[in-house]
Formats: structure tokens, C-alpha cells, sequence
């Protein structure tokens, strides 16, 4: 089987979809000629040609609403916003607009598109390049949200998002892109082509939203991930030793409680963590969901290891960055009670 | 050292603020019929000036005269004035509907029935509108049924959108108009984005964007513009001053900038400004602009100068800030008695006939509301089920929607 980065694996994903269906079109700032600034669309405009993959002005709010009204006509936008953290002027598009447009016209029009955005820290992006808004999104009613950690699930993701009716925010985390990132950033990057989740099919494969994945069996406590802190929680459970079960969400909205359930009851603990800030971040969610559903079980309070109630700092990145001490730490405490 | 001097702060005010006299003799309003009427692929560096005039048809003495005069046939034109005559009877009686309670809002076109009714008629089935919240002529115009829109307006159990959007929010696919947000300026650009869509698909359609005077601040309006301009999107962009958004007079959007339509000449669009209130002329230059985007010359942006007569909506009390003789002195005049005056002098029309149709009318949205009130009105009768709410978020409900739903008992 070929072996892919994250990045080609989401060009292939692309590439499928467009030569399949000839109403996918993608467009977004330098995505057309140039490629996009991480390459994710390369080679797509000479292939597809530039009405079917373009530059466009640098406007968000612009990338968006011609999505939502292209989406209206009947094609299948796939659009990128060049970083997350880019993504605010186009918010009244995507939560007032895009999110209720099946809703408010009782489904006389739908929304079928697809809003890829770069997330996540690791790279000393700063402010501008790191943030994970995720929270921002699921609690607005009417989208999807995905956040895929490894190129088999990144384009099998994206061609469901892509093929789904409905509008959907896919936030690959960038510090991904290359190689899976344990949180050791001194430590040398491990390529995907030596990494069995790089290994990727060529053709057409979805794999469908709202299913996570089990990454590491165990039975002495359950961490919740998602994106690059799958592996980040996976290297606290080896280094601790602590027999955890790491579940890989995948898609944060629509979520797969059962997974969570049946894991969280055999396991009777559950760690969640994400980079994003803590204070009303998915966490929150995830942490309540438990509590709700397996508060028989439980035999140790939610923990929730999240980046910090700050601004993404530039310098102190790594104090910042929930990392496998602080997730190992909370593995700790978890087993204790 | 130490002579500049304090800075201020220029914050635009309009020249009459209530209990002074209105007064629009420094708007300059040029004779009917002097603008030229520019072929269709003009250059639009060559017909600059049209940003800043007012093309206008209908004369003091009601004759068609000029260029751009002759669009429309003698039955065309009774058939735009019964559109608007209708779309003002619906008006009237839906804000009184408001008055008893019927529905929580109301928003009329009182001054403004022109610029929808006559553009719907420069359309051809399969395009798309975008429009704001004060476009109801479009629907009117092309046939959708008054019964249907009340329905929406009462949120009854008959209510074609299940009670979930605000009253008058409209969304009609078949007749060309889209699902109206209420968020201000969102659709313009998505406008944009569907003929692009258009383009793209070597289809024959094209879009029209609407927005407000005061809209054309946000950023929306600069995106659809500039997206527009890059891709030669087939699109007609109408800007509808009415001199007012809610109490901020039109000053505070166009700031600096002459007049709306001279926005569209940075961005290298033909742009041209019309009387609002002269049916005929809003025709005409609609036709233009529709034939430009179908040749696949590109987009037209459009000023359509009117007055807003109302008040903002059924929420607002225009008297607190603007002479409520400002209507009245509104130098375009009434759009309705404007055509009637025109047929009328042409010996096609008649008082008599005219107040027959007024009758006729009202009898027919009489008609219309005795049969939605049947359905149900906001606060009794027939009301569409909790459970709908709970539909039509996604294609599929998704399973924490399901559980929050039999949590509701629905």
C-alpha cells in the first residue's frame, strides 16, 4: 500500500472527490496556482483546471458566503481558510448562514460544503498560527466537526466530508502533517512513512463521521483525544506504564458516545484532554457526557488536560502545550482516585 | 512647537433632525430622460458618471421620455402597477395583523415597491435572488402565492419554513428567492458565489444580490464586490437606498464616497444609480444589467435612490428621529401614483379603474388572510409541532439531538 503524509493523503482525498464528481470544486487563498501554503491542493487546478480550483482574494467572510451560495446552486465546495486562527471573519457565514440554511428554509436549500482549516499548536505559530477553535463550532447547531490525526483517517474523513449533505469544519492539526507528534519536540519527527497509519489507499475509501477509533486497548483508564494529543496521550500511557485506553475521536460533532460509554464503564476513569483552552472547551462536553452516562462507574473524578486559559504564547510554547508530563500526571491522579 | 491643533472626530449628522423643516434641495436630482443609455458591453471606464447621476424616465408631467423609456408594453406596465398595489394592501393589512397580535414583527416597502416588483420582471425563471428582508415584491411579482407567505408570517401549521425563522423571512427555491437570514449583508456575497457557480456549470442562469444602504458597510459587501469583479461573476448587485437604516441616516455608510454606486468604480464594475421610485426606470436599467450578466459580460452594480416611507419595521418609531414630514417632501415622489399618473396620461388607465383595482386587491389579501388565519396565527389556532424543531438540523438527526428530543417528551 502507498505510503502518504498527511498533506498528500488530503490532496488525494481531494483529488478523489473531484475526479468523481464533477460539483467539487476547491478554492481558498494561494490554493489555486501556487498549491496552497502547505501544499494540500497541489497539482489539483492543472488537473481539474482553474475553474475548479482557484486563488481567491484574501477575505474569509468571501471564501465562505460563495461557498454557502455555490453550495446552493448545487456544487460541492471544498474551501480552505489558510489557518484557523484566520477563520473569524468568516463566523457570521459559517454559524448564521451555512450552519442554518437547511433549518431556516426547511430544506428547500442545504449547505453540502466543506471548510478545511490548519489547527493546532506546535510549530511556535504564535497567536495567529496555532489556536484550536473547535469549541467555537460544535456548539453551533447545524455543523460537523472533524479532526482527523492521521492520513488513513484524513482522507477517508474528507471524502465523507466532502460527500456529506451537510456543512462540515475539518481542522487538521498541522503539526500532523509530517509525522505523528508525541509532545517530545526535542526529540527528531518521526516520518508517516515509517508509521503503519501512513500507510494509504489510492483510490476511493470514506470512512464514515461520527466513529472514533480505539489507538491503544487498556483497562486501568480511558483518555479522550483528539488530534495531535492522540499520540501525545499515548506516549504518557507507555512512559507511566498505566494500562490506559486511548480513544481517538475523530469527529467531535456528530460523537461517538457509545465508544466513550463502553469504554469509560470498563475502565471506571477517564482522562480528557485537548490543546485547545479549558474553560468551556469541548472538554467541558466530554467531561459532563461522562458523568451523565457512567457516574455509576466512576471511580475518580473527570480530569481535564487542556492547553491553558491564555492566548497562544509564542516563546513559551512548550510551557503551554499540553504535553505527555502533564497528561502523564493526570494518568497518575486518575489511578489514585 | 505646539501649534497643530486638538484633533476631532467628524462623525457625519443628516441636515434635519426632528422639529426642523425637511429639506432635499441639496440633493441634486436630474431631469428624466438626460442620462444616456450606454450599450451593453460598454467599457465601464466609459460610463463613470453614471455612479453619480440618477437615471430617471418617468417625467414631472407623467411621460416616459429619454433613453432608457420603452422597456415595457401598456399591459406590462398595469401589471406592475397591480403588483405594487397588492404588495401595499399586503403591507397594510399584515401590519395590522402585527397591531393584533397575530404575528411577533412586521417589516412593509411603503415608498419602495418599485425596485422589487419591476426588477422581479427582468428575471427569467431558474434565476436567484438574494434578497434582504424588504424584497417581498419579488415574491408578489412572480406569483407566489399571498396565502403561502402569511402562513410564514403567522407561523402557523401550515407555515411552509415549521414556525423556525422570524416573520417575513422567507425562503421560496421555485420562485427564485432565497432563504433570507437576517444577519445584514451575508447574502450579497453568497449572491456572488452562485453565479460563479453558474459559470463554472456553463449554465445560463444568473443572480441578483440585494442589500441595504447601511449593509454596504459591512465587509460582505466589499467581498461580493471584489470576488465579483475578479471572476466576472454573472450578477446583478442592487444597492436599495432608502436613506435610512433604522435611525442612522444614509451619511454613516457612504461616508466620503459620492454616492453607493461609486463604491462599484474601484472595482471596475459598471455602475449605475436609478430613480427608485419610477417603475419604468428601474425596469429598464434591471434589463440592462440581467442582459450584461447573461452575455456573460459580467456584473452590474446598481443604486437604487428611495425613500423608506415607514418605519423600519414594526419595532422601530422613525418619529424619534426624522421629521415625519420628510416622506412628503421626498423629491421622487410615490412610486405607485407615479405609474398610475403615467397611464393615466397615456388614456390607458383611469381614477375609476383605478380605484376598482385598489378594491379588487385588498379583496384578494383579504382572501388570502382569511385562509392562512385558518392555519392558525402566532398565538392561537394551529401551530407547527415542538418536534420540528428538532428536524432539519442535519439531513440526519444525530444521536444527542434524538436524546435532547425525548428529553422534550417530543
Amino acid at each position: 500500500m502507498p505510503r502518504m503524509t498527511m498533506i498528500e493523503a488530503i490532496r488525494s482525498a481531494m483529488d478523489v472527490a473531484m475526479g468523481r464528481d464533477g460539483t467539487v470544486v476547491v478554492f481558498g487563498e494561494d490554493v489555486g496556482y501556487f498549491g496552497g501554503v502547505f501544499r494540500c491542493t497541489a497539482g489539483l487546478q492543472q488537473k481539474y483546471g482553474k475553474s475548479r480550483c482557484f486563488d481567491t482574494p484574501i477575505n474569509e467572510s468571501g471564501i465562505v458566503g460563495t461557498a454557502i451560495g455555490m453550495a446552493a446552486y448545487g456544487l460541492r465546495p471544498c474551501v480552505e481558510v489558510q489557518f484557523a486562527d484566520y477563520v473569524y471573519p468568516a463566523y457570521d457565514q459559517i454559524v448564521s448562514e451555512a450552519a442554518r440554511i437547511r433549518y431556516r428554509s426547511n430544506g428547500q436549500f442545504t449547505c453540502p460544503i466543506v471548510i478545511r482549516m490548519p489547527t493546532g499548536g506546535g510549530i511556535f505559530g504564535g497567536q495567529t498560527h496555532s489556536q484550536s477553535p473547535e469549541a467555537l463550532f460544535t456548539h453551533v447547531s447545524g455543523l460537523k466537526v472533524v479532526v482527523p490525526s492521521s492520513p488513513r483517517d484524513a482522507k477517508g474523513l474528507l471524502i465523507a466530508a466532502i460527500e456529506d449533505p451537510d456543512p462540515v469544519i475539518f481542522l487538521e492539526p498541522k503539526r500532523l502533517y509530517n509525522g505523528p507528534f508525541d509532545g517530545h519536540h526535542d526529540r527528531p519527527v518521526t516520518p508517516w512513512s515509517k508509521h503503519p497509519l501512513g500507510e494509504v489507499e489510492d483510490g476511493h475509501y470514506a470512512i464514515p463521521l461520527g466513529k472514533a477509533a480505539v489507538r491503544r486497548a487498556g483497562g486501568d483508564v480511558t483518555v479522550l483525544a483528539y488530534g495531535t494529543m492522540v499520540y501525545v496521550a499515548e506516549a504518557a500511557a507507555q512512559e507511566t506504564g498505566i494500562d490506559a485506553e486511548v480513544i481517538d475521536l475523530r469527529t467531535l460533532l456528530p460523537l461517538d458516545l457509545d465508544a466513550i460509554v463502553a469504554s469509560v464503564s470498563k475502565t471506571g476513569r477517564c482522562v480528557v484532554v485537548h490543546e485547545a483552552t479549558l474553560t468551556s472547551g469541548f472538554g467541558a462536553e466530554l467531561a459532563a457526557l461522562v458523568q451523565e452516562h457512567c457516574f455509576f462507574n466512576l471511580e475518580a473524578p473527570v480530569r481535564r488536560i487542556t492547553g491553558w486559559d491564555t492566548p497562544y504564547p509564542h516563546a513559551q510554547e512548550w510551557d503551554y502545550f499540553p504535553g505527555p508530563a502533564r497528561v502523564a500526571e493526570a494518568l497518575r491522579a486518575a489511578m489514585e482516585g | 512647537m505646539a501649534t497643530d491643533p486638538h484633533l476631532s472626530l467628524h462623525v457625519p449628522e443628516p441636515e434635519v433632525r426632528p422639529g426642523g423643516t425637511p429639506d432635499f434641495s441639496k440633493v441634486p436630482i436630474p431631469r428624466a430622460g438626460s442620462v444616456d443609455r450606454p450599450p451593453v458591453d460598454v467599457d465601464p471606464r466609459d460610463i463613470r458618471d453614471l455612479a453619480y447621476s440618477i437615471i430617471r424616465v418617468l417625467n414631472r408631467e407623467g411621460e416616459a421620455v429619454g433613453p432608457w423609456a420603452g422597456s415595457l408594453t401598456d399591459e406590462e406596465l398595469r401589471e406592475g402597477l397591480r403588483h405594487m398595489m397588492t404588495l401595499r394592501a399586503f403591507d397594510a393589512r399584515m401590519q395590522m395583523a402585527q397591531r393584533q397580535g397575530k404575528t411577533s414583527f412586521y417589516m412593509q416597502h411603503m415608498g419602495e415597491e418599485a425596485v422589487s416588483c419591476a426588477f422581479r420582471k427582468a428575471l427569467s425563471p431558474g434565476d436567484m435572488n438574494f434578497p434582504t428582508y424588504r424584497q417581498a415584491g419579488l415574491l408578489i411579482a412572480g406569483g407566489y402565492p399571498m396565502v403561502e407567505m402569511m402562513n410564514q408570517i403567522f407561523s402557523n401549521s401550515a407555515d411552509p419554513l415549521k414556525g423556525r425563522q422570524l416573520p417575513i423571512m422567507y425562503s421560496a427555491r421555485e420562485h427564485g428567492f432565497f432563504s433570507i437570514s437576517g444577519n445584514l449583508g451575508t447574502q450579497f456575497v453568497q449572491a456572488v458565489g452562485w453565479a460563479m457557480a453558474s459559470a463554472i456549470s456553463n449554465d445560463t442562469r444568473i443572480a441578483a444580490g440585494w442589500i441595504g444602504d447601511g449593509s454596504t458597510a459591512e465587509s460582505d459587501f466589499h467581498a461580493a464586490l471584489v470576488f465579483a469583479s475578479t471572476y466576472r461573476a454573472p450578477v446583478v448587485l442592487n444597492i436599495v437606498n432608502n436613506q435610512w437604516a433604522i435611525s442612522t441616516f444614509q451619511g454613516i455608510a457612504r461616508g466620503g464616497s459620492g454616492t453607493f454606486a461609486a463604491r462599484g468604480l474601484g472595482f471596475g464594475l459598471p455602475s449605475l444609480r436609478v430613480d427608485g421610485n419610477d417603475y419604468l426606470a428601474v425596469h429598464a436599467v434591471a434589463r440592462w444589467a440581467t442582459e450584461r450578466a447573461r452575455r456573460n459580460l459580467g456584473p452590474t452594480l446598481i443604486e437604487y435612490v428611495t425613500y423608506r416611507v415607514g418605519a423600519h419595521s414594526t419595532s422601530d418609531d422613525p418619529s424619534a428621529y426624522r421629521p415625519k414630514e420628510e416622506s412628503e417632501a421626498w423629491p421622487l415622489g410615490d412610486p405607485v401614483i407615479r405609474l398610475k399618473n403615467h397611464l393615466i396620461g397615456k388614456g390607458v388607465w383611469s381614477e375609476e379603474r383605478h380605484r376598482q383595482a385598489e378594491a379588487e386587491v385588498m379583496d384578494e389579501v383579504i382572501a388570502a388572510q382569511k385562509e392562512a388565519e385558518s392555519h392558525g396565527t402566532l398565538h392561537s389556532g394551529g401551530k407547527p409541532s415542538v418536534r420540528d424543531m428538532f428536524e432539519g438540523v442535519y439531513a440526519q438527526m444525530p444521536p444527542h439531538l434524538r436524546r435532547q428530543r425525548q428529553q422534550a417528551g417530543v
